[in-house]
């Protein structure tokens, strides 16, 4: 039961558009938002694996697809989508994690900085690779 | 000798009016209000109770940031109206307006039943294993015991956190910040025994899982409590509850 009962008479007001009203909310759901690029990346990436798997011509022919100047477009927008998704994921890091016995800051900065080694060894992984 | 003060300036104040007997919907009045440097926004509405309107209806007690009763939308951002200045706004006018998300009982004044039975919901006193008699002496705890929970302990109730949590607005069923954060407040205290009083609420959709980190409750609470903390640690410790490995996985010392 609750003890408390409301007030007879109110007025309620509408959330309509609630996300723009305040910048942080609108940071919030691009920071949301971003992941949705993440995942588009995901399925390109998965769609490439499934062809490699149907061999060499189906292969080439996604290739071939990455090619077009849409799909650059894509991952142009993608890779600053998920850039700002990571800085963002950080930023936030530090409130889901337990009480710490250092400046939570630390835990953003070291986040992003293992988030920037690791792009640095993929990258330089893959140009070695294809030197 | 006194500093030389400015002179009188005149600021736009402009309120949500709602009166429940003959308003359909709330309207809004601006008066101009004559302020010091030294004047709160609290004082600006004091200002118009006293000489321009006395009909212009808020809560306010302490007026120093300690009751947490003179919470309001001042131009959008929820604030306690007499931790801010008047001149920081100036020239703009300002508006203000109750707290979002809540029902309007009159102007500025908000219905805070649906936050009360919530606060009763997680049960935000300390709950014991066993009675002790007072002859048995004070419950003692070491500092670190104490550093668990006491930047939780610090919630006035102002309700600011709710007036900045888009999930609350969007469903009023969910637990909240303030609520949350005092019902962490009580698990993470060495003296409580109570977990499994409060794991309901805890482990509910409308509980800790209603959050979705939006992080605006944790700017705006004047007291540092950060309630989208004590939330999300939450999602931690109601997950390993959920597979049974609280109790082995919880970190040392706390009695989470």
């Amino acid at each position: 039961m609750s003890r408390f009962k409301p007030a007879a008479h109110t007025y309620t007001r509408t959330t309509t558009g609630w996300w723009r009203k305040n910048p942080y909310f609108t940071r919030y759901m691009a920071r949301e938002g971003s992941a949705v690029f993440l995942s588009m990346y995901a399925l390109v990436l998965l769609a490439g694996l499934n062809s490699l798997s149907r061999g060499e011509a189906s292969y080439n022919a996604w290739r071939a697809s990455l090619a077009t100047p849409l799909a650059i477009v894509f991952h142009i927008v993608a890779l600053a989508a998920i850039t700002y998704h990571s800085i963002t994921w950080f930023q936030v890091m530090p409130k889901t994690a337990p009480r710490l016995p250092f400046n939570a800051k630390m835990l953003t900065a070291g986040g992003l900085a293992a988030a920037a080694g690791c792009s640095a060894i993929i990258l330089g992984a893959l140009l070695w690779a294809t030197r | 000798m006194t500093a030389p003060r400015q002179a009188k300036r005149t600021i736009e104040i402009e309120c949500l009016r709602y009166n429940p007997e003959t308003d359909g919907a709330p309207r809004h009045q601006a008066y101009q209000v004559p302020f010091d440097d030294d004047m709160s926004v609290l004082e600006g509405l004091q200002y118009i109770k006293d000489h321009i309107d006395g009909s212009l209806t808020f809560r306010w007690s302490c007026r120093m940031a300690i009751c947490g009763s003179c919470g309001m939308m001042v131009n959008g951002e929820p604030v306690l109206s007499c931790h801010i200045f008047l001149r920081d706004y100036y020239p703009k006018k300002i508006s203000v307006a109750p707290l979002e998300h809540f029902p309007i009982m009159r102007d500025l004044v908000i219905d805070q039943s649906d936050f009360l039975n919530k606060l009763d919901a997680v049960k935000p006193y300390l709950i014991p294993k066993h009675e002790t008699p007072l002859a048995a002496g004070t419950n003692v705890q070491t500092p670190r015991q104490m550093e668990e929970y006491y930047q939780y302990s610090e919630c006035i109730n102002c309700l600011l956190c709710y007036a900045a949590c888009p999930q609350y607005g969007l469903d009023p069923e969910f637990t909240g910040p303030a609520a949350l954060a005092l019902l962490h407040r009580y698990n993470a205290d060495s003296r409580d025994q109570g977990f499994a009083a409060r794991s309901d609420v805890v482990n509910a959709e409308h509980g800790v899982w209603g959050c979705t980190l939006v992080g605006y409750c944790s700017e705006v609470c004047p007291k540092n409590v950060d309630p989208a903390h004590a939330i999300n640690q939450n999602k931690v410790t109601s997950t390993l509850d959920y597979f049974g490995l609280r109790k082995l996985l919880a970190p040392k010392g706390s009695s989470l």
